[in-house]
């Protein structure tokens, strides 16, 4: 399709030119990863339009995996890619050396919460200003589809027949360990989602934004075990759209209300996500306690 | 502190060293026997209008300083044995991304947890090859109270003029041990400080560095990766690129020892005129060496001292002349033998003898000046 009949195409061009570099993409075919960035430099745009945001106080932070090439390289701002689950850790320390910067931190359910975990729960109790976008694809999917915390029960993986562990519900981990802002969405829900980050790039302390996102090509195995009970239209749409099937299957249910137990049930049985911000709180945070040493 | 004689333990010698030096952020994690430097940091940064971070492990202390480095602070870490191995990963991480930063490892006696609180030097290999892929350090061996502030300000200054994460590689006696400090004016040693971006690629106006460093915040839109990339942060795993890289991080390191050498801060040598024998070591360990040199040259003895200021790069040109004419080499080291390697590389003709030892005790004089004469 030529720029002149995609209605999109001068939308597309305003942010790719002002926010995207001139790069190849990387992401598979139907990957939520491209909707995440394309959500993120709209509520960018839109911060920045409204004169809440400077561009050059933006530092992007990732780590390895998918979600890391989220923001590098293809956001055109300062951007650190760092190790394997440390990007919070990394960011940690730019944010209190320069309070002013507005960090952003990309990471995967891999990265943030398997091998950054513990980086993950600490800068939450911490509250210290940032915010954390966390793509969960319920899979490796850059190591090709290995199982993950957040893998659900009893499915394929390529390191386990039948998945043994139950998921990992981030955001109730997030609540408990104290983040100031936590929300849930799905790539489905893209205008959710850049309302939440706009909200979470101006909230002033630990905003934690799950974002459940699709993998086309390892996670949709996962829904092999449904197949037999597909009728032929779903199985068709199934096989055109491995994705969009999977973002259907997964029944996001928005709650509209705070909420400290948010559903999370990944069974064959039942694959109910709720979704929505179920916290947002003003607490003192890391910089202003510890700018408080000073006097 | 104010320029002055102070009587004081190692550690805070090494916290006030970085301070002269302009070290405004600290991210630790409490270690023995590196906790003296943590907790003096942590009280001394916030009168400097600096920070201190205690993190939830040393994996995020060298995440943490590196961040900091990037938003444009002097940063540090101070740890020990677990703590530095920890560290590892991301350490690789600053060498490939060029961060000035400050690592100090208070060795004690290992592997594993091993007897905490007392001395080693067991790490100097892991200084050097500790990280995975390829990595030219450079790394000090201070020896005495005096010496932690010096060299931990000297590090710095490597640190900001060749854009490399520089070790101190201190060990739990000079820790912990108490001596007087001299803390000089402002201004009596030299400090090197960051060198703001200047230079962009002559053709396409990209930010092309070499020693210069940018941060973050300024608009220059950084690309900052550990992956294979090229100059200008975009990442590329062709091998011309990284062959360059890595090419580039050596020759860093070679130019880094032309300019220890020059400083005199590469390998101090003593008495050795008409030596015909010498005893070479660092640290701690060069204490009760010196005193069987002094020892043995009382009872007429031909034998001289060198000790090496920095372990790498290793002075191999240096010591090559040194050890010219001299018929044997005693390397005296807290460990099974591992400069001792080194040693052999460079030691011309002449027999090269290790007299190692293990257990967190350091030598005694006795059973160096033993061991030679035997």
């Amino acid at each position: 399709m030529s720029q002149q009949t995609n209605p999109l195409g001068k939308q597309q061009e305003y942010y790719r030119k002002r926010y995207l570099r001139n790069l190849p993409t990387a992401f598979c075919t139907g990957c939520g990863n491209g909707s995440i960035l394309g959500s993120f430099v709209r509520a960018v745009d839109a911060l920045i339009v409204e004169k809440k945001l400077r561009k050059r106080d933006i530092l992007c932070v990732s780590g390895i995996g998918c979600s890391a090439w989220i923001p590098s390289p293809y956001f055109k701002g300062d951007t650190l890619h760092t190790t394997h689950g440390r990007a919070i850790a990394f960011a940690t320390g730019a944010k209190i050396m320069n309070p002013k910067l507005n960090v952003v931190v990309f990471t995967g359910d891999g990265d943030g919460a398997a091998i950054g975990g513990n980086h993950l729960i600490h800068a939450a109790r911490r509250n210290i200003p940032m915010t954390v976008f966390l793509v969960n694809n319920m899979i490796y999917g850059m190591t090709g589809g290995q199982s993950a915390p957040t893998t659900p029960l009893h499915v394929r993986s390529t390191t386990y027949q039948r998945h043994p562990e139950p998921p990992f519900d981030l955001c109730r981990l997030a609540l408990g360990a104290g983040a100031s802002y936590v929300a849930r969405w799905t790539t489905f829900h893209v205008d959710d989602i850049i309302a939440s980050m706009k909200e979470a790039l101006l909230h002033p302390g630990f905003a934690f934004v799950e974002i459940i996102s699709q993998c086309p090509t390892y996670a949709a195995r996962f829904f092999n075990e449904y197949k037999d009970a597909l009728t032929p239209k779903e199985q068709e749409q199934f096989q055109r759209s491995p994705g969009a099937w999977m973002l259907k299957a997964l029944k996001g249910k928005r709650t509209g209300k705070e909420l400290d137990h948010p559903r999370y049930e990944l069974t064959l049985k039942d694959r109910t996500i709720e979704l929505g911000v179920f916290i947002r709180e003003e607490r003192i945070t890391l910089t202003e306690t510890l700018q408080a040493l000073w006097k | 502190m104010r320029p002055g004689v102070y009587f004081v333990d190692g550690g805070i010698a090494c916290a006030e060293g970085a301070l002269y030096a302009g070290c405004r952020f600290f991210a630790g994690y409490p270690i023995t026997p590196a906790t003296s430097i943590v907790e003096w940091m942590a009280e001394r940064l916030p009168q400097e209008q600096g920070y201190y971070v205690q993190m939830e492990d040393e994996i995020a202390s060298m995440a943490a300083i590196i961040g900091a480095s990037w938003a444009g602070g002097k940063a540090m870490t101070a740890t020990s044995g677990p703590g530095f191995s920890l560290m590892q990963e991301n350490l690789g991480y600053a060498y490939l991304t060029e961060t000035p930063l400050v690592v100090v490892d208070a060795q004690r006696s290992g592997p594993s947890t091993g007897q905490a609180t007392m001395p080693g030097q067991q790490d100097v290999m892991q200084a050097r090859y500790g990280t995975h892929g390829d990595i030219a350090p450079i790394a000090f061996a201070p020896w005495s109270v005096q010496e932690m502030f010096d060299f931990t300000v000297h590090a710095f200054n490597y640190s900001e003029q060749f854009r490399t994460p520089v070790l101190v590689m201190a060990d739990g006696e000079v820790s912990y041990m108490r001596e007087p400090l001299q803390i000089p004016k402002q201004g009596a040693l030299p400090i090197t400080n960051r060198r703001s971006l200047t230079s962009k690629h002559p053709r396409t106006g990209e930010i092309f560095l070499r020693y210069e460093m940018p941060k973050f915040g300024d608009g220059h839109d950084l690309l900052v990766t550990g992956s294979a990339h090229r100059p200008t942060g975009v990442r590329d795993y062709s091998p011309r690129y990284h062959r360059a890289t890595i090419h580039w991080l050596f020759e860093k390191q070679k130019e880094a020892g032309k300019a220890l050498h020059q400083e005199g801060l590469d390998v101090e040598s003593r008495h050795l005129d008409h030596a015909e024998a010498v005893i070479v070591s660092f640290g701690a360990a060069a204490r009760p060496s010196y005193q069987a040199v002094l020892a043995a040259r009382k009872t007429g003895e031909s034998i001289g001292f060198v000790r090496l200021k920095t372990l790498w790069p290793f002075p191999e040109e240096q010591l090559a002349r040194l050890f010219k004419d001299l018929k044997r080499i005693f390397v005296v080291e807290m460990n099974m033998g591992m400069m001792v390697r080194e040693i052999e590389r460079v030691g011309c003709e002449a027999q090269v003898i290790g007299i190692p030892k293990v257990g967190g005790e350091i030598h005694r004089s006795s059973e160096i000046l033993q061991q030679i004469r035997g």
